[in-house]
């Protein structure tokens, strides 16, 4: 059963939360991580990594500079 | 020498210690004469011989938000804590981005970093190492962070010179201030190095006392029972200032940053050069670069780690310098050996020694090695006289490193 946007949503809400301090309650779907979240190349290799370990999603290196919203992010876990 | 030259003052002090997680904990509890080293209780304990240290009393993942901390080795954490401290004690001043300079080192660097990222890439692989793993490990990471904590653009340095990094970060500020590329430095040095792997190492060139029954008494520099240093962790910052810069913005000041000297024995890699020639010449290259007289130093907080050999070569070389019958002690009978760190808050203690004028007392000596010489305070604190005075730190480190920093009363 996949996982539905609202639960992949909190996942990255608490991923964000605990390597960013940003209140998961920002984490919104049409939040740029780089121009909204302010979050550096950095701190988004840790989110991916992260976000691959909750969901099983493979974010390959050359994909994850396309993913700029937190709905990128979302679309490409779903798919 | 010193006319027309720049004078640097302290305004701000700022530590973290295996005695206190801020300048006035730790300095009560050095007044008091309290220990700050403990048995450790981790599982690795049985495999090495010393099984005690002095670890910071506060741990800085209490202290530094958890985002903060985690992207930080605890060497990059103990100097940021440090660091905004001493920013704050100092009334955090404004100073143009560009006149804002940080000198602070690591003996060591992100070693616990290291050592944990070589597990993660050998069990799991490289694309799960945290995307920090090199600037937690690298050790300027400490003087990076805090310069972009403050938005300094003068300059960032990390002087690395092992247990004379802190004295010689704290040496490299007052330069930087006097040949007017900064108005304001902060500078220190920083240490987390209690890991088996250091406590092995040091164990291995016999240099750690396995006084493992009493801990609290391991470290006792000067005494005859002395059998090595004990490892401590933490840091200590202080802000330097041009005098013109502190007294415009009305600043507390606690003392001058004076004079610094330096030199290098040439000799051996970790042992000192038996007639102390290399750190006599450091302190008296820091008095002449003070332009005041040997007999103006009333205390010297010594770099005396508790080792057989380095004690007593110290005590010559000051008895030898300083003919003004300093009061000496050693703090790290009380907070271990913090290795890069140990230059740092040994220059915040001589600076409240001079600004509160009382010595704290070198715990443990019970039984003075034979032929000191010298005025070591014991038992109780002593007070200093008043009138203009002098101080000097004393710290020496593997390479053959000595430097000493001589303070003066505001």
């Amino acid at each position: 059963m996949a996982v539905t946007e609202q639960e992949i949503l909190a996942g990255l809400g608490k991923i964000v939360n605990e390597i960013t301090g940003i209140p998961a309650s920002e984490v919104t779907p049409e939040k740029s991580f780089v121009d909204d979240l302010d979050i550096d190349s950095l701190s988004m290799v840790e989110i991916a990594v992260a976000a691959q370990d909750e969901f099983g999603a493979e974010i390959p290196d050359d994909q994850l500079k396309h993913l700029k919203t937190v709905k990128d992010v979302i679309n490409f876990i779903q798919n | 020498m010193s006319t027309n030259r720049v004078r640097v003052v302290v305004t701000g002090l700022g530590t973290t210690t295996p005695l206190g997680g801020d300048v006035a904990s730790t300095w009560a509890a050095l007044l008091d004469g309290r220990s700050g080293i403990r048995t450790l209780t981790e599982d690795w304990v049985d495999t090495v011989p010393a099984k005690f240290a002095g670890v910071a009393a506060v741990d800085p993942g209490e202290v530094l938000p958890r985002p903060e901390a985690r992207r930080l080795d605890r060497y990059e954490q103990f100097a940021l804590i440090a660091a905004r401290q001493a920013w704050q004690d100092a009334g955090a001043p404004e100073v143009e981005p560009t006149r804002l300079g940080v000198v602070v080192g690591s003996g060591i660097g992100g070693i616990n970093t290291i050592l944990q990222a070589y597990d993660t890439y050998r069990d799991k692989g490289w694309n799960r190492l945290s995307p920090y793993t090199v600037p937690m490990l690298m050790p300027n990471g400490a003087a990076g962070w805090i310069s972009i904590d403050l938005g300094a653009q003068a300059g960032t340095h990390a002087a690395v010179s092992a247990c004379a990094t802190g004295a010689e970060s704290i040496g490299q500020a007052i330069e930087m201030i006097r040949s007017g590329r900064a108005d304001v430095v902060v500078a220190g040095g920083s240490e987390a190095a209690i890991h088996p792997l250091n406590m092995a190492s040091f164990a291995a060139m016999r240099a750690m006392s396995t006084r493992n029954d009493e801990p609290h008494r391991a470290s006792r520099p000067f005494d005859k029972g002395r059998d090595g240093f004990v490892l401590g962790e933490g840091a200590g910052i202080v802000v330097l200032e041009s005098e013109a810069h502190a007294k415009a913005r009305g600043a507390k000041i606690y003392a001058v940053a004076a004079g610094v000297g330096i030199t290098s024995d040439g000799h051996h890699i970790s042992a000192p050069e038996p007639s102390g020639i290399g750190g006599k010449t450091a302190m008296l290259t820091a008095i002449a670069d003070a332009g005041i007289s040997a007999a103006d130093v009333r205390h010297v907080n010594a770099h005396a780690t508790s080792t057989p050999v380095g004690d007593e070569i110290e005590a010559r070389a000051i008895r030898e310098a300083l003919p003004g019958s300093p009061l000496v002690t050693s703090t790290k009978s009380m907070t271990g050996h913090l290795l890069g760190g140990a230059g740092g808050i040994e220059s915040v203690f001589t600076i409240l020694a001079l600004s509160e004028r009382v010595v704290p007392a070198t715990a443990n000596l019970d039984d003075p090695a034979d032929g000191l010489d010298v005025d070591i305070v014991r038992g109780e604190p002593r007070k200093l006289p008043d009138g203009q005075l002098a101080a000097i730190n004393n710290s020496f480190g593997f390479g053959g490193h000595n430097v000493a920093v001589a303070f003066t009363t505001a």
